[in-house]
């Protein structure tokens, strides 16, 4: 639901944590301007790694030096998981917990951060969805006539009230920046904020243990945003610019797809499109956002 | 009175926007379009959505009889639009009808017209029906249609003949909402004209096309300099009508209204039960083997496949949900594939008519694991094999396992003609065990049959697999004969007896302590299995032997053909799927 300016009156949305950038990326003390449910946002981070963000001003230009500590009027900030985070709302306590990112030997980092001319549901649903591995990401993620996609497990946390999705499995022909030969993968998904999907997969390094994948949206409109990319990987041995260049890749085939969906909100009538039993994952993930009442970035049911 | 856009017929593409294999991405009245010729010179107008994810046709692939989404490779169909393929479930989709909404499409004057719900037929203009109708280069324009058309009255060209000219006269032959036609004269003394007629597709409230048709197609040689000056001529009167459009407030772009797919697609279709698909299989070739004869190789995805023995079946789960069995036509060591033949029988339900049309080369197949329940011995000194037209597919198997092993056997082949022979390759390397019977009416084919088997041998065996009529005329020659019912084995394609199942009687089941009552209208078979006692099937009409059980007590009320009247008159087995019970109660050995 928009308002008059574009801006969110929907105090489900408004109420969350949502990711503005990511904390390494953003030179100290300096005014970093972005956008977040049709509003300019601005924020800046300290050498410490600490934040603030406000609504944007003319007396804080992009660019312009600035002591984070010293802004008046802020809204409510955190820097986590890699990333500052801000609500626009009365957001909770806690935003959702991560216990794998504290493991010592893990390498955490953003692998990237991609503009989408589409809303930020779209491109959660397109990430928790298998079914089209071997046609976008053929020799990747999927290859053809490997296209079956097992029944699976879907459940809301009665605690954490998150949708997850256990037991998947698909064979991927180069399932990882490490992987060389094809392989059945697993797959657990986790949506723990109406815009913030977790994906973990089979680890090949550690086969007891997991890699994590995340994707944190940054709703900038109704029908734009930005795709955080967080990894949580247990690999010593591919160096950064390897697994980015893999994860870039695999995005950027996913970019034409979600930005040529009709319509672009995500419709939550469930009479809008045609479900199959490999979209349980997407039937609840709909069915959850209606129950939480968001109306932003998605096309409410009747 | 403003006559209504949506029930009209509009321009939505020009014949060269729709070459072969292209998705032509358009749009009228706001709605998207995906335009596409299949190679039957069929055009497309659909929604330019896919239904499962709303994903634009678009950017799909024509292949010339389909359209595939790029997304999940949803394949939909030339005119129909229906789903043929759902590759992330190939055992059991698109059992359900998923179609893409589709328009209207007349090709007409070198355009492709449709529209949302026109009335009637595209319009027919008089000047280009007695004309030779040559299109010219398409414009877009960032205008209403409205502004477009009352620029276009005032809009100026020279004839085709006459581009040398200082100027023409121009009239307006005639003008309505979406077209003006034009006729520009020159005032020399032969009065050279010539007729364009300008058709502007409304696109949205703020953007139009427009698409222009010349009455005579212009001689080769100056047909370039033609284009030229229409195109300059053109691009003048578009910046003009933009120029205006520019200080007219933006109208609001026009929102079509997506259609609701039906309730029943809504909801999320049950994981199939009952008959099981193990084994997932790729078509590696498909080929026409007969006239109306289409033959497949199914490779393993991985792995190897089960071993099967010449007689067996599989059931093919069809991507329209039908569940279809087929012979495995193999031979000997030829373990890398499964070789099916499967003919065309369009009045059948859709099972050959899927295997003909809608699967092809590198689709996915879920499939069972082969069962043999027409076994073939290799204890008898001869063997006699009847095949009657597409029957020779399991007589294959056996003949080349036969001959492999060096037993005598004869194949004899019943069919209409040499190009309706299935397998010709495979049979000619048989040799002169095969006798080919060609073109014989019914009668005569009784007597062939008569004949081969006139003389009963304790030592042959005679299997039979072809036809109703065939099955029921070798049956009764061979009876007839004093064949004893062991030593002939028949394989039925269905069974086409009328099953009646109004009776109700109690099943025990001695093995597992249960008993369960069978109520008019359900079957053996579905009683267990919704008590949770699973029992293989297949074909599920009592033809192919798979649900069989060993019966302990009571009278079964036979209404399979798998069984001969020996067996049925002993009683001691029944088809679950089709027979029942004539005695009250009946104690199976499971």
């Amino acid at each position: 639901m928009a308002g008059a300016n574009g801006e969110c009156q929907n105090g489900a949305v408004l109420d969350q944590w949502h990711p503005l950038g990511a904390i390494d990326e953003a030179e100290p003390n300096v005014v970093h301007v972005t956008r977040l449910l049709g509003e300019s946002i601005s924020f800046a981070v300290t050498p410490e790694g600490r934040s603030a963000v406000w609504r944007t001003r003319g007396d804080l230009a992009a660019g312009m030096p600035v002591d984070p500590e010293s802004v008046a009027g802020t809204l409510p900030s955190r820097c986590e998981f890699l990333y500052v985070w801000t609500s626009l709302g009365d957001p909770p306590e806690r935003s959702f917990d991560i216990p794998e990112f504290f493991e010592p030997d893990r390498r955490n980092f953003n692998a990237c951060t991609i503009g989408l001319r589409t809303s930020a549901p779209r491109a959660v649903e397109n990430f928790l969805d298998m079914g089209h591995f071997p046609f976008v990401h053929d020799g990747l993620l999927g290859s053809e006539p490997r296209t079956e996609v097992v029944d699976y497990n879907v459940h809301v946390d009665g605690d954490t009230n998150e949708v997850w999705a256990t037991e998947c499995q698909f064979w991927q022909p180069a399932a990882s920046a490490t992987a060389t030969e094809g392989q059945m993968v697993d797959y657990v998904y986790r949506i723990m904020q109406p815009y913030s999907i977790l994906l973990y997969k089979s680890c090949p390094a550690a086969p007891e243990r997991m890699d994590l994948i995340g994707l944190f949206v940054q709703a900038t409109s109704e029908e734009h945003c930005r795709g955080h990319m967080f990894l949580s990987l247990i690999d010593d041995e591919s160096s950064i610019g390897h697994i980015r260049r893999f994860v870039q890749t695999i995005f950027a085939q996913d970019v034409p797809i979600i930005e040529n969906q009709n319509p672009k909100r995500l419709p939550l009538d469930p009479q809008a499109e045609t479900p199959i039993r490999s979209d349980r994952a997407s039937i609840l993930y709909r069915r959850w956002l209606s129950d939480l009442g968001v109306t932003y970035a998605v096309i409410p049911a009747a | 009175m403003t006559a209504d856009p949506f029930t009209m017929w509009h321009p939505v593409a020009s014949e060269h926007d729709v070459p072969y294999r292209h998705v032509h991405h358009g749009q009228l009245l706001g709605r998207e379009l995906a335009v596409w010729r299949a190679d039957d010179d069929f055009v497309n107008v659909w929604e330019n959505r896919c239904l499962h994810r709303g994903l634009r046709l678009s950017i799909g692939s024509n292949d010339g009889t389909e359209l595939r989404c790029q997304y999940h490779g949803w394949r939909y169909a030339n005119r129909s639009a229906g789903c043929t393929y759902i590759p992330a479930h190939p055992a059991d989709a698109p059992a359900r009808t998923i179609c893409n909404r589709t328009f209207p499409s007349v090709e007409r004057y070198g355009l492709i017209w449709s529209g949302e719900s026109p009335v009637g037929e595209p319009p027919t203009v008089d000047v280009l029906e007695a004309g030779t109708p040559f299109g010219l280069r398409n414009l877009p324009v960032h205008a209403s249609a409205e502004l477009a058309v009352r620029h276009l009255q005032a809009h100026r060209f020279l004839p085709s003949g006459r581009l040398g000219a200082e100027s023409a006269a121009m009239s307006v032959e005639w003008a309505d909402e979406y077209a003006v036609a034009l006729t520009a004269t020159t005032d020399t003394d032969d009065g050279s004209a010539s007729t364009a007629v300008f058709f502007v597709q409304p696109v949205d409230s703020g953007r139009s096309v427009i698409r222009a048709v010349l009455a005579e197609t212009p001689a080769a040689s100056e047909q370039m300099a033609v284009l030229r000056h229409h195109a300059t001529e053109l691009n003048g009167l578009v910046a003009r009508i933009e120029a205006e459009a520019a200080l007219l407030p933006a109208p609001e772009p026009m929102v079509p209204v997506l259609q609701q797919v039906p309730l029943h697609l809504a909801e999320v279709p049950e994981a199939p039960s009952g008959r099981q698909a193990a084994l997932r299989v790729q078509v590696r070739r498909k080929w026409e083997t007969a006239a109306g004869v289409a033959a497949f190789e199914l490779a393993p995805i991985e792995g190897v496949l089960p071993t099967f023995q010449p007689g067996a079946h599989i059931d093919v789960h069809l991507p329209n949900g039908l569940v279809r069995q087929y012979s495995i036509t193999n031979g000997p060591g030829e373990t890398s594939y499964y070789r099916l033949g499967v003919k065309l029988e369009p009045d059948s339900t859709g099972g050959s008519v899927c295997l003909h049309e809608t699967v092809r080369e590198g689709d996915v197949l879920a499939i069972s694991e082969p069962r043999n329940n027409f076994p073939l011995r290799r204890d008898s000194m001869r063997t006699i094999l009847l095949a009657g037209g597409i029957g020779i597919t399991p007589l294959l198997a056996m003949a080349q396992s036969l001959d492999r092993m060096s037993l005598a056997f004869e194949l004899h082949c019943f069919a209409q003609s040499a190009e309706h022979t299935a397998f010709s390759d495979v049979l000619d390397g048989l040799g002169e065990s095969v006798v080919r019977h060609l073109g014989l009416p019914p009668d005569e084919t009784v007597a062939e049959i008569r004949r081969l088997v006139a003389t009963p041998d304790e030592f042959t065996h005679v299997y039979v697999c072809g036809p109703g009529p065939m099955l029921e005329a070798a049956r009764r020659e061979a009876a007839e004969a004093g064949w004893p019912d062991d030593h002939v084995h028949f394989e039925y394609f269905k069974n086409t007896t009328e099953i009646d199942d109004s009776s109700t009687f109690e099943v025990a089941l001695a093995r597992s302590a249960l008993t369960v009552t069978v109520p008019s209208g359900s079957t053996i078979l579905e009683v267990l299995r919704e008590s949770g006692v699973p029992l293989p099937s297949s074909c599920e009409q009592g033809a192919c032997g798979t649900c069989v059980a060993t019966v302990l007590e009571g009278e079964p009320d036979h209404q399979d053909v798998y069984l001969n009247d020996s067996d049925h008159e002993a009683g001691d087995r029944i088809m679950t799927c089709v027979s029942r019970a004539l005695s009250d109660r009946l104690v199976l050995d499971l």
